[in-house]
Parts: C-alpha cells; structure tokens; sequence
C-alpha cells in the first residue's frame, strides 16, 4: 500500500447520540444513564490525565461525587496546565444583556461557526451546560468582571452579534484553571484525589478489551510505574506543538492521546487546526514559541501592507495611498473583523506575495494611529494597555507611535480523539475531555469557546457519564500485575532505552523545527494535494533519520528534560503524518482547512457537504501501515448548511 | 544579525539532583542576538552543549509568556532577572550588554529544595493551597451567577490578588525565605468577595498554620517579595492576611466554644 491511498470502512461508529428534539436530548440522556450507589462510588478509581481546565474540573467533581481519584501531570504543579494562558473569555449563554442570546443562539453559532463539521447534539448540550459553567465558577470566587450595580460584565468577542463572553480582565484562563485548581487541591486535602505531578503518561494499558489503567513515568526519578483504574479519562490538551511554532506552552504534547490511538482509540479529523491571525512575528531562527494577543485588538486596529511587493521604508514613510488595507477591500462589512482563518490566510497571501513586512517579510500591519487619532491614546490605553505592554516588552518596538507586526500562529486543534455523546473513545473505559477531543468545534472554534467546552466536559459530561460505565464493571480488583501491564511496561523501557541508545548527531529540538516547518508549509493555512503528497513522503523519511540520529544525552532513571522531548516529538513524526493524510483526503475546504483546489472564484472557501459531511475517524493499523478512515456522517435536523460568507 | 550580537559570561549552578551537592560551571554565550527572549539564550547555549557531548542546563518553564508561573531562577541576585513586572521568560537579551557575566541559580530557598540544576520543588505551595485556598462549594450546587452582587471595586481588588502566578519569586527574593505574600494573595483574593466570607477565618487560619508546617521564613516586612513580584502584587495584602489571621484567633476560639456549648 502507498502512503496516500485510504482505506475506508463502511463499519459505523455508534456516538451514542440520542434522538428526539434536541432541547430535551441531554435531559433524556441523563435520565437512562444507569447511576452508581453514593456508597459504592468509592469502591471505584478513575484515571485522570491532565489536569487543565478539563481534567481539573473533571477530577475534582468526580471526587466530590465519591470516586477515588488519581491524577496525574507533567507539569510541578496542577495549577500550571496552558488552560492557564487563555486571555480572552468564556462564552456562556446567560442573555444577561438582554441582546437576543440563548442556548439555541449559542448552539446555532458554534455549529456554523464550526462550518458544519460538528454534531449537533454535542453542542446543543455544550450550549445549555454553559450557563451552569458560570454559576459553577462563579460559587468558587473566581474574580469575573463585574458592572458598577455588581452584576457580571460581558463582552462581544471574535465577532458574535451578541455579548455572551464572561472574562476577568486579559486572564481569564488563569482565573478559570485556578477555581478549578483549588476545587482540585480541596480534594487532595480531603484524602479522594491522590495528585502525581511531573508525572508523565507514557501507555494506556487495555485488557479484555477495556482501558484498565496506564504507565507512566516519573520525570524527577525517571522510575517507570503502573497505574490501575476503573476507568481513564484522558484530558491532555491539543497537538498544535506538532508545528513545532504555536502559541501553545512548551511542555504540551500529544503522547498521551497519541498512545492512546494506537493502542485502539480512533483519532478523529486531525487536519482540523486553527490558526490565529493576531501573533506577534517570528524574530529569528531561534524562535522557540510564539505569542498570540487577544484577537480584540482587530475591533481598533487596521491591517495593511505596502502596495508595492519589497518596500522597505519605514510604516510612517508610506503614504496612505500605496497602502493596502486589504481586508477592508476585500471583505466590505466584516473588514478587519472576517473570522480567525479568513484573517490569517488572507496574511499569507500577501506575504507569499512580497508584500509582508518585518524581520523575513512574514508579517503585516495592525494599525492603531486611525483609533488613537479618533478615541485619544488614553482610550486606546485603557483598552488595550496590557497587550501593547506585552508587545513592546517582545519586541522592543512602541505600538503607540509604529503600527504592530502581527502573522498568524497555530493556536488550537479541533481535531483529536473520537468520542461518542458520552465522551467514551473507542476504546471502552477510555474517555476523553476537553481540546484532546474532537467533539464540538467541527472545523473551526469560536473564540471564548475553548475554556466553555474543557469545564462542561469536566464539570458537567463526565461526572454523569462514567458512572453509566463503571456501573457495569463493579466489584472488578484491580491489579497492575498482569500480563497487559507487563507487557506495556516493557515497551515503554525498550522505546526509552531506544531513545538514549541513537547517541546520534542532531538535536531533539532539530529534528522538531524541520518536522514543525514541514508541516507549517504544507500542512499549514493552505494545503493542496501536491503539498500533502509530498509532505507524506517526507516526514517518514525524516522519522527514520530521526530514530538514527537523534542525540539524547544522560540516562533514563534520572530528571531528563532531552528526553522528555524525544519521546514527544518521536509522537509528533507520527501524527503529523496522520495530520497530512487526513487534509489530503479530505479535499475540500472547511473551517480551519483550506483546500487550494476546492475554493469560490472569489477565492473563498468552498465546502462540499455531499462528499465529505462525515467525521473523518482513523484507526490504527499497525507500525508503518496507513490507518484505516471510518466515517461517522453528519446530520443536520435544526441548523441547515450555508456557505459561510463575509463580504 | 551578528552585526549587533552580543557575547556574555555565564556562571550556573549545576546540581546533578535533590542530595548531591552542586557547583558553579561557567559557559561563553557567543553570539546572541538582542531579540532573543534569556530563555531562548539557554536553548542555544544548550544546543551547543549538546552538540559537544555535555549534559543540557535544567531549567523550568513552560508557557514561556509570563501566565504558567513555571519559569524563574535568579540572575545576579535577582529573582527573574529584574526587569519590573515580568517573569524571565518575557525578559529579552536587548536588555544586556555585550560582556555581561551573568550569575545564574535556582531560588534559594529551604521550603524550596533543588530538583535539579535550576529547578527547584515548590509543592509546598500546592499544600498550603490545600491548608484552605478555596471555597467549599460542590459542582452542582452553585446559585445563578448575578444572584450574587460583588462591588465592582471589590470585584477588582480581588483579582489584583487572584493574579499571583505562584512562580515562587517572593520567597526566593525574601531574606527570610517568606511565603506571606504567596499566602496573602490567596487569602486576600477570597477575603475580598462574598463567596469567600463562610470560611475566611478558618482559612486564615489554616495557611497560615500550614506555612508554618513547611520549611518557610518569617514576613518581618522587608519588602522585597513585592519589588520582584511579575504580577506586581502589593505587600498590602500582607496587612489584609495579618488583620484576618489575628481576628481569625478570637473568632474561631468563640465559634468552638459556640459549637462545644450547643453540642
């Protein structure tokens, strides 16, 4: 078999997703959920892994509900897991303002949001959790924004006709994940959460068919253990650090879910990720993140590039008229506000068209001197202080007297592990949560939706769900002394042994950036076939060069941050190929993947709902062989499919 | 590039684990370009070790934007390196010149222990945050969210608070190695809203007894904690935190003989 033909099957997947009208769905589903004794709940342990705002909040809730807990993350702490960077807000469907929102407006939006590629269900019922969210959160003492009268502030964001977005000031993540966190650490205190931090998964084990627990490793002592559960929830954060550049936290990596999938769970529309068009631009080869400011900044300032392609006077040297306020042209009523990838593709372009400006010409204008002429710079400050602060301490430049150098970013997967309406993979007893599931975004997030989806999973899905599970699988002893642990245990020693044994020439981080910019390019804003051919050819082959010539230096029974990268990014080669497969297959444009072949003669994306209206879910086949593409189809009862359109 | 490059001496406390005992080694960081962020200094002085067959320099970090509290070790003699209001991984090499000696070590503090190199072992953060840093409430059982008015200054005075990052940069820069600042950020941050009123003496209480527990210092207001805090978070929390914790004394000693009389 090449690399590039797929192999589909015809065998459905069961999402479990219950029929009816879609207002009493979860209701329905909540009532023939089986329930688990308050008194035997605690002769049940569940697997957490992660422990951002979904495994935080999952592990804490589950807790309280009675289950023995184990949680587990890489990070010295559970209070540092990237939910944490989240700057923006977290929508909720609670028409405070009184401006037309509800459940059903909240649900309509991120289903075409999500340009028709999510299931209905799902996010109808991520739409009525939302409320609850904040009430949740609000209980806890999270510091939310609040009005003069002591009521909560909200916000219009990314473009939504309504405000629907809770936020405390440009922390909102933090101020979310630390509410989630000290539910956690009450739990710890009480005896029903053991936490294992720097800890990192490195297998799931699978018995009889059924997730039963996982190895991991010690990363300070580097000591190998097994950990038997019920039941294991993965909550493990998305794989934009495949790209190598993102805007994600240098520790987030997709092993667990990676390991995961090939011990059985499908992996579900991979190609889906989203880039960010407000980053501020890579400076040079040394590069080792990137850094997004909050998309609100689109609401002030004006996007342009020179006219003329290699111009390379100063911004305030070129008049207005060889300016090129490109999106404003382009898209007449949206302007500067056209959703995250119709700002970021339309960046590229007139980058790859000469015209980007900056360090390599890989940025374009965000302009402020039009707001600041119009508002005065006090406004502008009180708006949007903290993030020229945070520009200027990058960049050393002065956002106030020169316009911003912004570029987009990879900053979020909507791809990851397939889940029925419970939450389970394909894998029983294994369930995921959060950015590590594929569940609710389609093909395109909405902003201020991420942190809503990882604490309705946590705070409100699993809770119910698993106990429908674990109902089943009562009185089972665990025991990590079987032949599957064993067996996993092994593998785990041999890859890491493996790993330190190349003794090679290149650095980890070497072999990352190559991977990173070949997907960047081929598997980036834009793809097309001949790209993602070639990318599948390539990154193979340079996954072998990989395995031949890696160097990680010290050994494995001790703290190695070297290896710790190896071993992710040697799950990086792998899912970046799936990555490449999955956008070539999937040829036509959607959300966040931009088909070059499949687009309007205005340029625009253009989706083919009777081709590929399906979830595209891979199955592992085995070492070196292409997985196999299952296809749970999509219906739409209540949002009927429109062709986005922003002019 | 290399036009504007610079070279600097570096001085960094290498320490192979937990028991042994560590040293300074110094290594040349040729080359450097003044838009690196001093993290990514590191990555290429590590690469270069690597290359040469020497173990890479541990050092914490994560998000590498200033939010995860992650990051942080001292440069001469300064927790984060001294630039106000930031953590190391938001400080940029412009700052320095050409033939700096940097000295570099891991925060010294005995409630703090080496793990390695740079890092250090901060989990008695996580237990005093255990000790009481929340509120008791169940998923499931909130009140709508505006059944609850805050004061809008309340609401901000919080979240000054609230937005310790807990790097550990307080105690590493407090001569006497104190956690009140950490401590008083969380207790002020609940102090300050409705929903943290049922438990607020208790939780005084609580931390500031765990502090105890651990291995930290006295607060005897030197200041310092404030003056490197990234968040810039204001000793006058700690005066909040001494103000609970004394009323928490008298309360709780009444609320037990409440309890103990009723019973």
């Amino acid at each position: 078999m090449t690399a590039t033909t797929t192999t589909t099957s015809t065998g459905l997947l069961d999402a479990r997703s219950p029929g009816g009208p879609i207002e009493t769905r979860w209701e329905r589903c909540k009532f023939d959920l089986k329930l688990v004794n308050p008194a035997n709940k605690r002769k049940f342990t569940v697997i957490v892994v992660g422990t951002g705002l979904a495994g935080a909040s999952a592990a804490a809730s589950m807790a309280e509900l009675g289950y023995e807990v184990e949680a587990f993350c890489y990070q010295d702490s559970p209070r540092r897991a990237h939910s944490i960077a989240a700057q923006g807000g977290i929508n909720a469907a609670k028409n405070y303002q009184n401006d037309g929102d509800s459940v059903y407006r909240l649900f309509y939006d991120t289903v075409k949001g999500g340009d028709f590629r999510a299931r209905e269900a799902n996010v109808y019922r991520l739409a009525e959790i939302s409320t609850a969210i904040i009430d949740q959160c609000v209980a806890q003492g999270v510091p939310f924004a609040r009005e003069y009268g002591g009521t909560l502030a909200n916000r219009s964001f990314g473009g939504a006709q309504v405000s629907r977005t809770f936020y405390a000031r440009g922390q909102t993540g933090q101020q979310l994940l630390l509410g989630a966190y000290q539910a956690l650490e009450r739990q710890v205190a009480a005896g029903k959460v053991k936490m294992f931090p720097r800890t990192e998964m490195l297998d799931v084990v699978v018995e009889d068919g059924r997730a039963r627990g996982i190895v991991v490793r010690d990363l300070v002592t580097g000591r190998v253990r097994r950990h038997a559960g019920h039941a294991v929830v993965l909550a493990t954060g998305g794989y934009g650090n495949a790209f190598f550049l993102s805007t994600n936290a240098k520790g987030c990596n997709a092993t667990a879910i990676w390991r995961a999938h090939r011990r059985g769970a499908m992996f579900a529309n991979p190609c889906y990720t989203q880039i960010h068009p407000t980053c501020i631009p890579v400076s040079g080869d040394y590069q080792s993140k990137l850094t997004l400011m909050s998309e609100s900044l689109r609401n002030d300032g004006r996007i342009w590039v020179p006219r003329r392609k290699g111009d390379t006077r100063r911004p305030g040297e070129i008049p207005e008229a060889e300016r090129d306020y490109y999106l404003e042209a382009r898209y007449p009523s949206f302007g500067n506000l056209v959703p995250r990838d119709v700002a970021s593709r339309n960046a590229k372009q007139v980058c790859d068209d000469g015209r980007g400006v900056g360090p390599g010409g890989r940025g374009v204008y965000l302009d402020f001197a039009d707001a600041i002429a119009r508002l005065g710079r006090r406004a502008i400050e009180e708006r949007y202080g903290n993030l020229f602060e945070m520009y200027e301490r990058i960049t050393g430049e002065d956002p106030y007297s020169a316009p911003m150098r912004i570029y987009p970013a990879v900053h979020y997967t909507m791809g990851g592990l397939w889940v029925d309406y419970h939450l389970m993979s394909t894998v029983p007893g294994l369930f995921v949560l959060g950015e590590a599931n594929f569940s609710d975004h389609g093909a395109n997030r909405l902003g201020a939706s991420a942190l809503m989806q990882g604490l309705a999973d946590g705070y409100f899905v699993i809770p119910y769900t698993i106990g429908d599970y674990l109902v089943d699988h009562m009185g089972e002893k665990l025991s990590t002394d079987t032949a599957a642990f064993a067996a996993a245990e092994s593998e785990v020693r041999q890859r890491i042994e493996r790993l330190l044994g190349v003794r090679g020439k290149r650095t980890v981080d070497a072999f990352h950036r190559e991977l990173g910019h070949l997907l960047w390019e081929d598997c980036g804003m834009a793809r097309n076939d001949a790209g993602l051919r070639r990318a599948l050819e390539r990154i193979p082959a340079l996954r072998q060069e990989f395995w031949e010539d890696v160097n990680v230096l010290g050994g494995g029974d001790e703290l190695n941050q070297a290896l710790e990268k190896a071993g992710r990014v040697a799950d990086f080669f792998e899912l970046g190929e799936l990555m490449c497969r999955d956008a070539l297959h999937r040829s036509e444009s959607c959300g966040g993947h931009f088909r070059e072949e499949s687009q309007t003669e205005e340029g625009e994306a253009k989706r083919d709902d009777e081709r590929f209206s399906y979830v595209a879910a891979w199955e592992w086949a085995g070492e070196n062989r292409a997985q196999v593409l299952h296809q749970e189809p999509l219906t739409f009862e209540y949002v009927h499919p429109s062709q986005r359109s922003y002019k | 590039m290399s036009d504007h490059a610079i070279h600097l001496q570096l001085h960094v406390w290498r320490q192979s684990g937990p028991r042994a005992s560590g040293r300074f080694v110094t290594y040349e960081a040729r080359d450097i370009s003044p838009e690196m962020s001093f993290l990514e200094m590191l990555d290429v002085v590590n690469e270069r070790l690597t290359a040469k067959g020497e173990e890479p320099i541990a050092f914490d970090h994560d998000c590498r934007e200033g939010i995860c509290g992650t990051c942080g070790f001292v440069i001469n003699g300064v927790a984060h390196g001294g630039q106000k209001g930031s953590t190391v991984c938001q400080l940029h090499m412009r700052h320095f010149r050409d033939g700096d000696e940097l000295t570099l070590e891991p925060w010294r503090a005995r409630a703090f222990p080496v793990v390695r190199d740079l890092m250090v072992d901060r989990s008695a953060f996580d237990r005093i945050i255990q000790a009481g840093g929340f509120v008791s409430v169940n998923t499931g059982s909130a009140p709508d969210g505006n059944a609850l008015l805050v004061p809008k200054v309340d609401a901000d005075v919080a979240m000054d608070a609230a937005q310790c990052i807990g790097c550990g940069a307080c105690v590493a820069q407090c001569p006497n190695g104190a956690a009140q600042l950490f401590t008083a950020a969380k207790i002020s941050h609940l102090a300050q809203l409705p929903q943290g009123q049922p438990e607020r003496y208790q939780r005084a209480q609580a931390m500031v007894a765990q502090i105890e527990t651990e291995a930290f210092g006295s607060c005897t207001n030197y200041g310092e904690c404030e003056a490197v805090c990234p968040k810039g978070i204001s000793i006058d929390f700690i005066a909040m935190l001494n103000r609970d914790f004394l009323k928490a004394a008298v309360r709780v000693e009444r609320e037990a003989r409440v309890a103990g009389g009723s019973g």
